[in-house]
């Protein structure tokens, strides 16, 4: 449900951006961990872009997986379910920042 | 024509909340977010700990609705004010400011009991220097597993209703490598609010901070 309001803020941000044209793609990260449901956020978007410079935009979504930090061999893996330990060593895995992106990359306007 | 932006979403807020840390901490005033999910007993060791505490308690009171708590904390003398976030999920920190505003808080603790819920609220950044995580012996002990996030980001973790021990179960060594696995150091406290057992520590941690 708090989709809907980052996706107003998503919104506001390409039309800051967009010097007045037409959005033609919304480059948007979003990691597993970040607290957004990505398909939430497409749920919402055409129907908050209607009628803004916005409305005909593509909405593409790089997902990423979160992945832990082994603390003895530095591998980066990601988890399995129950687990925190590294799948190369068997060491305590730590988290990272990797996966709890929410961030507009880019956007795409027309000429 | 590609405009590189490379903007978190909530930027604004996270601006705002440093500010309002920074504006707190210039008053001496200890800010704490408060997080757990509903009815695990926030309210309840909201009360124990202040009741414990040497220095001057502020609660600011997070709902979606309904003001029980904050009538239930000024009936007990605490000043409390209270937010309802009309449906929103999480509180964020231009709402804080609002109430911090009303609240006009002198050198103390500032508790800010969020709204009952593991998700969104640990993502949210409200101007708190330290983030509290509660959970309760009849949530499971899975949790850390399932809501890895809110582990991650607490400073200290209490485990409510310890009284309750002999009628759940509750693995506490599953529980605590959860923990570890999302979270190295934070100290985990076993408490009750109801018999009042286990504050001390809390109340330690928090003058340390003070
Ligand atoms: N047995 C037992 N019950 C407790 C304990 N702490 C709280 N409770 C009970 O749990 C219920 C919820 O307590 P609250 O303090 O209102 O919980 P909360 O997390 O503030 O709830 P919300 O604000 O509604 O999310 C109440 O009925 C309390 O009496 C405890 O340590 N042991
Ligand atoms: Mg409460
Ligand atoms: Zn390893």
């Amino acid at each position: 449900m708090h989709e809907y309001p980052a996706t107003v803020e998503i919104i506001k941000i390409a039309i800051e951006k967009s010097n007045g044209k037409y959005v033609k793609q919304i480059n948007l990260v979003v990691g597993d961990l970040c607290g957004y449901v990505a398909s939430s956020v497409e749920l919402y978007f055409p129907i908050i872009a209607e009628n803004t410079c916005c409305e005909n935009a593509v909405l593409n979504i790089e997902r990423i997986k979160p992945k832990l930090k082994c603390e003895k061999c530095g591998e980066l893996f990601e988890r399995e379910l129950f687990s925190f330990l590294c799948k190369k060593c068997g060491g305590d895995g730590f988290p990272t920042d990797i996966g709890t992106e929410f961030f507009v990359r880019s956007i795409e306007i027309a000429d | 024509m590609e405009v590189d932006i490379w903007q978190k979403i909530y930027q604004k807020n996270k601006e705002i909340a440093t500010a309002l840390s920074e504006k707190l901490r210039e008053k001496e005033i200890l800010c704490v977010n408060v997080l757990g999910s509903p009815g695990i007993g926030k309210t309840s060791c909201l009360i124990e700990i202040i009741k414990r505490l040497d220095f001057k308690s502020y609660v600011i009171e997070g709902d979606v609705e309904a003001d029980f708590d904050t009538v239930k904390l000024q009936k007990l003398g605490i000043n409390a004010v209270q937010i309802d976030t009309h449906g929103a999920c999480h509180l964020d920190s231009p709402l804080i400011e609002i109430a911090v505003e009303e609240l006009s808080p002198e050198k103390g603790i500032l508790f800010i009991e969020n709204i009952g819920n593991l998700i969104c609220p640990a993502e949210f950044k409200i101007g708190e220097h330290i983030i509290v995580l509660i959970v309760s012996v009849t949530d499971g002990s899975d949790k850390p597993y399932k809501y890895p996030l809110a582990f991650q980001k607490a400073d200290i973790i209490i485990l409510n209703k310890c009284d309750l021990l002999p009628y759940v179960d509750f693995d506490f060594d599953f529980f605590s490598q959860g923990v570890r696995g999302n979270n190295k150091t934070a100290p985990i406290i076993k408490v009750s609010a109801k018999t009042g057992e286990g504050f001390e520590d809390i109340i330690k941690y928090l003058e340390k901070l003070c």
